[in-house]
């Protein structure tokens, strides 16, 4: 990890208080240094400073030196040098911290400053918070209650504009709790790149809109749901659905590409009703890409896998590892033969999963195989590796080069185009994705040499595998929903998805990011750790603990970068790997967010 | 004492019989001399002659010009542009029109000494939207003009470039806020910008150093270039020097445009012997000195102001010299020029709702306090006017006032809450009376502007 260059410390007086904090660094954030709220509406550290809303007015002073001599004047009574306040309060979010400025946030003027602030944010708001679904995590609410004055003087008609106005497919906007910060227009101008949104109007009667003939319909519209600090713009997906109080947050990791995007699963009595980015400066930022919001949608589905089966029926997890262990035992004809297994992992796993599966193939002395999936990168936070773990599989040394990129296409709908057109057809084309790898396999099963295949989540079709070929073996089946590799599969063991159990995750940076579990999983599904180490148990390899705090122990011994880290102590905001071992390799990834390629661009 | 006579130097010609606004006319009246004799001295000169002159900017704010002008970063390598504000939208002002009008000239050489002074090779002029007939007569003495070489490629064979170019506004008051003019002429909404950083001098026009300045000011500078800053100095009174239109309007007998020395004349000479006193049976109730924005004064009221030698003296309004300084030490200011006259007549409610409903619908909308609060405002004395008046309805709104002024991100903050705290504060009484008298039987459309 490259160290970051020291930046241009300064001290900065904040209510008293002295921090030495980056020179630059605006009032807000040095604020939060010290504990100190500034609170704020339009102000939000990854977009550009606009300084509209006024909430955020500080008092503000610098030493007072002789203009001639430009030494400093000092006060007698204090003995240390005078401070110039400037009258008028200034904005925190545009004053930075230059050496000496002295901030005062807690005085009449500023108090007073607050609460007319509030009130003018008010007296044309609806005050509709018992059916508005930002009510819980509502800045107009917890600043109304932190800052403002707790009673009303307005007694005038409230300005009327649209209710329900459909900005996009994804996107609702209420027009009469906008408080014009216009984060969401500079959110869309400067991180979507997809200058949509803008005002129209004047006064109090500016309004939010789309430009003529524009939707919001970008892959990245939800981040302005995220963003906005009141209920004007609200999910289509999750408006009215849930109150926000009522839902649990667990840490997770967007599984849809590379980026491994930050994420929070917001759940209740083990359901899931949204996920929201989680900030992480060095992956996400505080954004994420709408399509990975909807994965949690697949948790749900009726095609989930909820029973262990053999030859199709039913079974109970007892007899299917026993059917699975039988099928393990066909050994090869001589020692010296290559093995008639053949694994077939997945960049969709976790870490821990790969090195299971690693284990188990040693301990068969099978070949490994990994399924790619390549698409267009969307050059922020969607990549052109659709596995969110291919580096954690050579990593954990499943597999030593990268699979090749698959011709069986895959057609995916990404959320961008779910919206129809008005003649009916779809507005942007289906996205395709290379899905493939498994030549070399499939090339082994014509050739007669593979006579089992155990698939680690894989659907083998989607891979490009005929269903002739799938005649030909005996397929043990790991996975979450049903498909033609689990209708053709010898045994099946119903697995958990990623909102179901705990793990990590290699993203395209080399950086090892935990997710944990938000829900329960549906009855007869069993943690794909528990399968993987009952079957590497029945292969004949070493007994290791399906618990993943123990099976951390074995991971770090064999991981030297991990050292003494403790999938506890694993940091939230991941933990960078030495990518060395694999620097000049061509990876499929271009540039996205806070990601450059290091050979350059992929072929 | 009879009053000073006028001095007119930006009318000098202006109203004369016969003079007409083409370029023949003000060919024979000595045009662009000036700008020639201007263009064989060294640039520096002429700034320097503009610091020395002591012009202060007409436009509302009174800025002294020189340190505009010595404030232009002219290291960062980027182009340096000017542009003249002729968005005069200022309740009250009509002067710059008049210029425009009856001596475009005037202000086309003015700005080319001002560009050559400067190192200017693209000029703006911004002028409103409702000055349709304005814009035409610029462009045509643009046009006049660059065929003649006073602008244009190649300026009077010197190979000095500089392109004029007019731009129509669309109809806000804000765009006549230096930032948000910029940002209207860059084609988007006129959001005045935050300051810091976004000074013109520094990140103006394009991220480039522009120096803004009013249709007045630029024509004084033709004149300083003419007769030199010393001598213009020594035009109207200390720090208050030159000359100033003053547009008097209301209910006088004889309103119109007067060109004074700064200083020179009182406003009780200004109104009752200039402009002809009250009309007949009337009496003087209330005078906003320097545009709508202003601080109104009521007749009878004297101000304490302090003498240089540290004594006091005592100053009827009539009293008040027309200068910047002593309009400011009276809590006014002399602003745009923009002499409002109400006589006794005015429902002092009726004419702060009519002010009120301007501010509300001219707020452009970005920042808070100004947005909500003068909408607000407009939204209690339209309720007053119309029989809805509490007795409490005065202070709220002094209070609503007080939250906006000093806290916006622009001057429109301090232009919309001035009228009401003034006008609450000096006619508190009537502000009281409106909850005790019976509807009023106006229609309407009186003051619902909106």
């Amino acid at each position: 990890m490259i160290a970051p260059s020291k930046p241009d410390l300064v001290t900065v007086n904040i209510d008293g208080r002295e921090i030495a904090v980056p020179k630059g660094t605006n009032v807000i954030e040095a604020a939060r240094l010290v504990g100190v709220d500034v609170p704020h509406y339009c102000y939000h550290p990854k977009l550009t400073v606009v300084g509209n809303c006024r909430m955020c007015l500080i008092e503000m002073g610098m030493p007072a030196v002789d203009p001639a001599t430009k030494s400093p004047i000092m006060d007698p009574a204090t003995g240390k040098q005078r401070i110039n306040w400037i009258p008028r309060p200034q904005i925190g979010c545009a004053t930075n911290a230059s050496p000496g400025l002295h901030i005062r946030t807690q005085t009449p003027q500023i108090k007073d400053c607050r609460e007319g602030v509030m009130e003018f944010l008010l007296v044309n708001h609806p005050l509709d918070c018992p059916i508005c679904d930002q009510a819980g995590e509502c800045k107009l609410q917890e600043q109304a209650t932190g800052y403002g004055r707790g009673y009303s003087r307005f007694i005038e008609q409230k300005n009327v504009k649209p209710k329900r106005t459909l900005l996009g497919p994804r996107v609702m906007l209420d027009d009469e709790r906008c408080i014009l910060c216009s984060r969401c227009i500079r959110f869309s101008k400067e991180i979507a790149k997809d200058d949509v949104l803008g005002f129209i109007d004047r006064g109090s009667f500016s309004t939010l809109t789309c430009y003529p003939g524009k939707k919001l319909e970008n892959n990245y519209s939800l981040n302005t749901v995220d963003i906005c600090p009141v209920g004007a713009l609200t999910s289509t997906d999750f408006r009215f659905k849930m109150r926000v109080w009522f839902l649990k947050q667990t840490n997770s990791i967007d599984t849809e590409s590379s980026v491994g995007a930050n994420t929070v699963v917001w759940s209740r009595e083990g359901r899931i009703y949204r996920i929201t980015p989680r900030r992480n400066d060095e992956v996400n930022d505080t954004w994420m890409a709408d399509s990975g919001r909807e994965l949690y949608k697949a948790v749900q589905a009726t095609d989930r896998l909820t029973a262990a089966k053999v030859n199709g029926a039913v079974s109970t997890l007892d007899l299917a590892l026993g059917a699975a262990a039988e099928l393990l035992k066909v050994g090869r004809i001589a020692p010296s033969a290559p093995s008639p297994i053949a694994i077939v992992g997945s960049g969709r796993s976790s870490v821990e999963e790969q090195f299971l599966t690693k284990q188990l193939a040693d301990a068969l002395q099978a070949p490994t195989h990994l399924v790619s999936r390549v698409g267009e990168g969307d050059g922020i936070l969607v990549s052109a590796d659709r596995n969110p773990n291919t580096r954690g599989a050579l990593v954990v040394g499943l597999v030593s080069d990268l699979p090749k990129v698959g011709t069986a296409l895959r057609a995916v709908r990404t959320s961008s185009t779910q919206s129809a057109t008005t003649d009916g057809s779809e507005s942007r084309p289906y996205q395709e994705i290379h899905v493939g790898g498994l030549s070399n396999l499939a090339a082994d099963i014509d050739a007669g040499k593979i006579k089992t295949v155990i698939s680690v989540g894989e659907d083998l079709t989607a891979a490009g595998l005929t269903a002739a070929q799938l005649a030909k073996v005996a397929i043990i089946y790991l996975g979450t929903h049903a498909n033609a590799t689990s209708a053709a599969a010898k045994v099946v063991f119903p697995t958990l998805a990623v909102f179901e159990k705990n793990g990590t995750l290699v993203n395209q940076q080399f950086r090892l990011q935990k997710f944990t579990k938000a829900v329960p999983a549906p009855a007869g599904a069993t943690d794909d750790l528990v399968v993987l180490v009952q079957l590497a148990a029945a292969a004949g390899g070493p007994a290791l603990p399906a618990d993943i705090h123990e099976l951390w122990k074995f991971i770090a011994a064999s991981v030297p970068a991990l050292g003494t880290m403790t999938f506890a102590n694993l940091p939230e905001t991941g933990l960078l790997l030495d990518a060395t071992p694999w620097a000049g390799w061509s990876f499929a990834e271009g540039a996205t967010l806070h990601y450059q390629p290091a050979g350059g661009s992929p072929p | 004492m009879p009053a000073a006579a006028q001095r007119r130097i930006i009318f000098a010609h202006i109203d004369e019989p016969g003079y007409t606004n083409d370029l023949a006319c003000y060919l024979q009246h000595g045009g662009y001399a000036v700008l020639r004799r201007s263009m064989a001295r060294p640039p520096a000169e002429l700034i320097d002659e503009v610091k020395k002159s002591g012009l202060r900017g007409r436009g509302g704010a009174g800025f002294p010009c020189g340190v505009k002008w010595s404030l232009v970063d002219r290291k960062s390598g980027k182009p340096i542009y000017l542009i003249v504000n002729a968005d005069e939208s200022e309740p009250g002002t009509f002067k710059d029109r008049y210029i425009i009008h009856q001596d475009p000239h005037q202000l086309i050489e003015g700005v080319m000494i001002s560009c050559f002074a400067n190192n200017v090779k693209q000029a703006y002029i911004y002028i409103r939207g409702e000055f349709p007939e304005g814009a035409r007569i610029l462009e045509r003495a643009i046009a006049e003009a660059r065929a003649a070489g006073f602008c244009g490629p190649n300026v009077l064979g010197t190979g000095y470039a500089c392109e004029i170019y007019v731009h129509r506004g669309a109809g806000a008051y804000i765009c006549g806020e230096e930032t948000g003019l910029i940002e209207s002429l860059e084609g988007k909404r006129p959001y005045p910008r935050i300051k810091p950083p976004f000074f013109p001098a520094v990140l103006g026009l394009y991220q480039c150093p522009t120096i803004v300045n009013n249709v007045e000011t630029l024509c004084h500078v033709k004149y300083i270039a003419d007769v030199g800053g010393d001598a213009y100095a020594k035009i109207g009174t200390p720090n208050n020097t030159g000359t100033r239109l003053l547009c008097v309007s209301g209910h006088v007998q004889k309103p119109g445009y007067y060109e004074y020395e700064v200083g020179k004349i009182t406003l009780g000479e200004l109104l009752y012997e200039v402009c002809g006193g009250p009309l007949p049976g009337r009496k003087f109730k209330a005078i906003i000195p320097g545009g709508s924005s202003a601080k109104i004064l009521r007749m009878g009221e004297t101000f304490a102001l302090k003498n240089k030698d540290g004594t006091t003296r005592q100053l009827a309004v009539e009293d008040i010299p027309m200068d910047f300084d002593t309009l400011a030490a009276c809590g006014t200011m002399g602003g745009s020029g923009g002499v409002i006259v109400m006589d006794d007549s005015v429902n002092m409610v009726e004419a702060l709702a009519n002010l009120n409903a301007f501010y509300a619908h001219e707020s452009c909308g970005q920042c808070t306090p100004c947005r909500e609060g003068s909408l607000w405002m407009k939204k209690i004395t339209t309720r007053m006017v119309h029989a809805g008046a509490r007795s409490e309805d005065g202070a709220l709104l002094k209070s609503v006032a007080d939250q906006i002024a000093g806290r916006t991100i622009c001057a429109f903050g301090e232009a919309c809450a001035w009228p009401t705290q003034s006008f609450v504060a000096k006619f508190g009484d009537e502000f009281k009376g409106a909850a005790e008298t019976k509807p009023s039987t106006k229609s309407d459309h009186a003051i619902e502007l909106v």
